[in-house]
């Protein structure tokens, strides 16, 4: 079995690449799946953890996560259809409607 | 060693493709890019023994959110021409800011070897032959200890569904 670190190492890196979408992209559809790379990576660590102490609990967190995934996912999918039907555009830095 | 080969296959896998994703200017080529990387970390789950989570990544992530996260791609116009995806600046920025977390995490890991005890790297696993049945132990957790988050999380789920067909239904002028 391997040393926890390299799952360590792995969630790190997804996570800090998403966060590298977040802060660069422009089109909202591909920040909104960037953050589920973020979650996915949240993930790995949990489910990591929850092996190596034998203790389901970090599985049952892992759910929950999911859970909420899809509960963001579709709320910011929502807004999306939303804003396009009104402004025809998806890039993050048009939206200006609350800015005066 | 074959756990190690597994786990080097997937994991190379799901980081290559979640930097294609992050780069590729194509929205329906970012979306496969990261089906990708979520089915590899199913097969992760798979290689820590989490057969139920295995399972639920698979038909929730990529059978469930990636649909729609298609479908909204195909219904949003998106072949408006984008002159530049990052300018050089934001990309800088974001190039440091990647590289401080990642140097401040792997100083953390290195000084947690030095933690009195097991530290926060345990380097002995709970043994694999004495695991409880996945699905039976986590359902005993998820409707046992944790039954009240669970029932919180089917409220937040229908608050979500109400909402996002609120938000996405289309205006009327009644009031």
């Amino acid at each position: 079995m391997m040393p926890i670190g390299h799952y360590i190492f792995l969630s790190l890196t997804l996570l800090v690449v998403g966060a590298i979408g977040v802060v660069t992209r422009r089109n909202v559809i591909i920040v909104l799946m960037s953050i589920e790379l973020i979650l996915n990576a949240v993930n790995i660590n949990l489910v990591a953890f929850s092996r190596y102490y034998g203790d389901a609990a970090g599985q049952v967190f892992a759910l929950f996560i999911i859970a909420d995934a899809a509960a963001e996912a579709a709320v910011g999918l929502g807004i999306m259809i939303a804003f396009f039907r009104n402004r025809e555009t998806v890039l993050a830095d048009e939206m200006d409607l609350l800015k005066w | 060693m074959l756990d190690s080969l597994v786990f080097y296959f997937f994991a190379s896998i799901a980081v290559v493709s979640a930097m294609l994703m992050v780069t590729r200017r194509n929205a329906i080529h970012s979306a496969v890019f990261l089906i990708t990387a979520l089915l590899s970390t199913a097969g992760i789950f798979l290689q820590l023994r989490a057969e139920f989570l295995f399972i639920a990544q698979i038909i929730l992530y990529v059978g469930g959110i990636m649909v729609l996260f298609i479908f909204v791609i195909m219904l949003v116009r998106l072949d408006v021409a984008l002159p530049r995806i990052l300018s050089p600046r934001r990309k800088w920025v974001a190039i440091s800011v990647a590289l401080i977390v990642f140097l401040e995490a792997i100083i953390i890991v290195l000084m947690s070897r030095k933690i009195p005890g097991q530290g926060l790297l345990v380097s002995n696993p709970y043994p694999s032959d004495k695991l409880p049945p996945n699905t039976e132990d986590l359902a005993n957790s998820l409707f046992g200890l944790y039954l009240l988050p669970f029932e919180i999380a089917s409220v937040l789920l229908l608050v979500a569904m109400i909402g996002s067909v609120v938000m996405a239904k289309k205006r009327t002028d009644a009031p």
